[in-house]
């Protein structure tokens, strides 16, 4: 058989999980990441990194109206999906994902994006013509007092959505890590850590999307970067990177020196055919450069440009890493029999319903809805415009 | 018989509807069976296994197993003395056209002799679905497609799974698949529309050793009681604690 190597149980030789099912925790991570650097503003009193609130807000929703598709695009038959809202069986920990994920968008992102652009659509509504006016009409949801008083609950009722939305995005993502962490079939799934390693790479992953985004698009609208809340961004990252990578090797040193029964297939395996991602990528270039880079920005005092480039590089890399982390979980996962006695390969189509082309697109597209979020509702406000200048003359 | 327009105008939405229950089938009636009556498993006699691939071929016969997937499989073992707990292990296309001639000079592991007496053992191991008691694939489908039924039996409603293949990355033991037509997950239902009728299943019924007997653990003249008294037999892979139903005599702790 080709690309099997040893003994794999014969229904193993194919792999049932693709690539697609590596882009969904990827994009659900961005998402959870993304919200929860939103929430720093609000609920954390982060100030400092205010300019991305509401970035970080619309990147979450362009990336959670996403990350259903890749899992509708796996199934075998789509079409019945919705019976996992009317028939959802109750010990199934995926049967949650569709209330999860409605809970998540309707009555956190959407509710706490539409509170805290409601005076922005109203203005809208009012300012614009032709169809853009029924639409942000429509968006007002036929509420247009914008009182201060009305604007003050807004406010009050959209910390109430955050402080919520937290332990969601928690859910959200940390029940990801549950699908694969609960099977007590598969050793290299199988741990209970698995929920918070995957939430704590989301959050590291999230962030830096967020703070590559806000300097993309800074550079695109040709305004400055505002220093201090990049150099924020970047001290959260870091940090949140150190207790990412420390939970990742306590999961790592774990199963070393415990030695179970699937060590010496999962070794043999991290050795040969995830060397490249698991080794190089994921833990070398994805995880020990960018955090030696931003270790550097926290210790030593650099000029702003060399910062910035720091910064944009570790982004990239972080990207590349947590993408890599998710790969080496998901396909690894099934790259050995579970009799510990053989190896299989996993062959990626390009055409495909679930190849190479599909998940590109679906990685795309997410940045496509961002783009068409923006210009719908743009995330500068003209305070935090006007505050960017002082800001860096400050710094 | 005569049809003019206005009838056949009438007659072919009602056929056309007609049709599809056609195309479905009637489900066959068992009025004899109860299901809490029963609680199905099987006996796999490990030293009467020879490796022939007859209930492989029998299975894929008579459940319309796709190629490359099986709901049954045979397995050789090849444990040598000096390697216990990793044997060597092949199940060429699943067993079903029997396996290759064991090498005349077998052993011969270097700093090892390769006499015939260290040369090991082989044996042959059937396996199929275990229809867990505490199946962790019925704990994991999202809409409940596939559950245990009353009998004792792990089956799949095909009609109602949706092909997120959750069940075959829970199950230890690899006896699911998607079928590549259906799209759906397909496993063994231990010939559900045969043992419902009073029939023994496809694979113990081909077998020409014996090897593999339908148990019915509620028919107390079945004779699987007398068998588990006087016989040391285990199942696969106990420490999943998944409630395995299908016992092996004579199991070598090697086998995985």
């Amino acid at each position: 058989m080709s690309g099997v190597e040893g003994y794999m149980y014969p229904n193993e030789i194919t792999l049932n999980w693709s690539v697609l099912i590596v882009l969904y925790p990827y994009i659900t991570g961005l998402v959870a990441g993304a919200f929860i650097l939103a929430s720093l503003v609000r609920i954390f009193n982060v100030k400092a990194v205010a300019p991305t609130y509401r970035l970080a807000l619309l990147t979450a929703l362009s990336f959670l109206l996403v990350a259903p598709l890749p899992l509708q695009l796996h199934l075998g038959h789509p079409l019945r999906s919705p019976e996992m809202y009317f028939t959802p069986h109750s010990t199934s920990a995926m049967a949650m994902f569709g209330f999860v994920y409605l809970w998540y968008l309707m009555a956190v992102l959407v509710f706490e994006i539409w509170l805290d652009y409601r005076s922005d659509i109203v203005h809208l509504s009012q300012t614009s013509t032709g169809w853009k006016r029924t639409l942000y009409r429509a968006m007002t949801l036929g509420s247009d007092n914008i009182s201060p008083r009305s604007l003050a609950i807004d406010h009050k009722v959209g910390w109430i959505v955050t402080l919520v939305g937290i332990p969601s995005a928690f859910i959200l993502h940390g029940y990801v890590g549950f699908i694969f962490g609960s099977l007590k079939a598969n050793p290299w799934w199988n741990s209970p850590l698995m929920p918070v390693v995957f939430l704590f790479s989301a959050m590291v992953s999230g962030i830096a999307a967020v703070l590559l985004l806000y300097m993309g698009i800074s550079k695109l609208r040709k305004t400055p970067v505002d220093m201090p809340c990049v150099d924020t961004i970047a001290m959260y990252l870091f940090y949140i990177f150190i207790l990412d990578f420390s939970l990742e090797m306590l999961d790592l040193v774990h199963r070393v020196y415990e030695a179970d029964e699937s060590f010496r297939t999962l070794n043999f395996m991290v050795h040969t055919k995830l060397y490249f991602s698991q080794i190089v990528l994921q833990i070398c270039l994805g995880t020990l450069v960018p955090i030696f880079l931003l270790a550097i920005t926290q210790v030593k005092k650099l000029p702003e440009l060399v910062r910035r480039r720091i910064y944009i590089v570790s982004g990239f890399l972080v990207q590349l890493g947590v993408f890599a982390m998710r790969w080496n979980v998901v396909i690894g996962g099934q790259l050995f029999s579970k009799s510990f006695l053989g190896y299989t390969t996993y062959k990626m189509s390009l055409v495909t319903k679930e190849g190479l082309f599909a998940a590109i697109a679906l990685t795309v597209l997410p940045l496509v809805i961002l783009w068409i979020l923006v210009k719908l509702l743009p995330p500068w406000d003209k305070e935090a415009q006007a505050s960017i200048p002082a800001a860096t003359a400050a710094n | 018989m005569n049809i003019d327009r206005r009838h056949l105008l009438v007659m072919l939405p009602a056929a056309a509807i007609a049709w599809k229950y056609v195309l479905a089938g009637t489900p066959e009636e068992s009025p004899n069976y109860t299901m809490t009556d029963h609680w199905w498993s099987m006996l796999i006699n490990i030293p009467k296994c020879i490796g022939c691939g007859n209930c492989v071929r029998a299975c894929a016969a008579e459940n319309d197993v796709p190629d490359g997937h099986f709901r049954t499989w045979v397995e050789r073992y090849h444990v040598t003395d000096w390697n216990l707990s990793n044997p060597e292990v092949v199940s060429p296309d699943g067993g079903k056209e029997g396996f290759p001639a064991v090498p005349k000079s077998v052993g011969g592991d270097e700093g090892f002799s390769s006499s015939p007496e260290s040369a090991g053992k082989y044996f042959f191991v059937p396996k199929l679905c275990n229809h867990c008691e505490d199946s962790p694939c019925t704990q994991v489908c999202p809409v409940g497609a596939t559950f245990i039924a009353p009998d004792g039996v792990v089956l799949v409603d095909q009609t109602y799974c949706l092909g997120c293949a959750y069940c075959v990355q829970a199950c230890p033991y690899g006896c699911r698949y998607i079928h590549p037509e259906k799209k759906v997950a397909d496993k063994c239902t231990l010939c559900y529309h045969r043992i419902t009728k009073g029939l023994t299943t496809a694979c113990c019924e081909a077998c020409p050793t014996g090897t593999r007997q339908l148990v019915d653990l509620k028919d107390p003249n079945d004779p699987i009681h007398t068998f588990l008294k006087t016989h040391s037999v285990q199942v696969l892979k106990p420490q999943m604690a998944t409630g395995a139903k299908v016992f092996y005599n004579e199991m070598d702790g090697s086998v995985r």
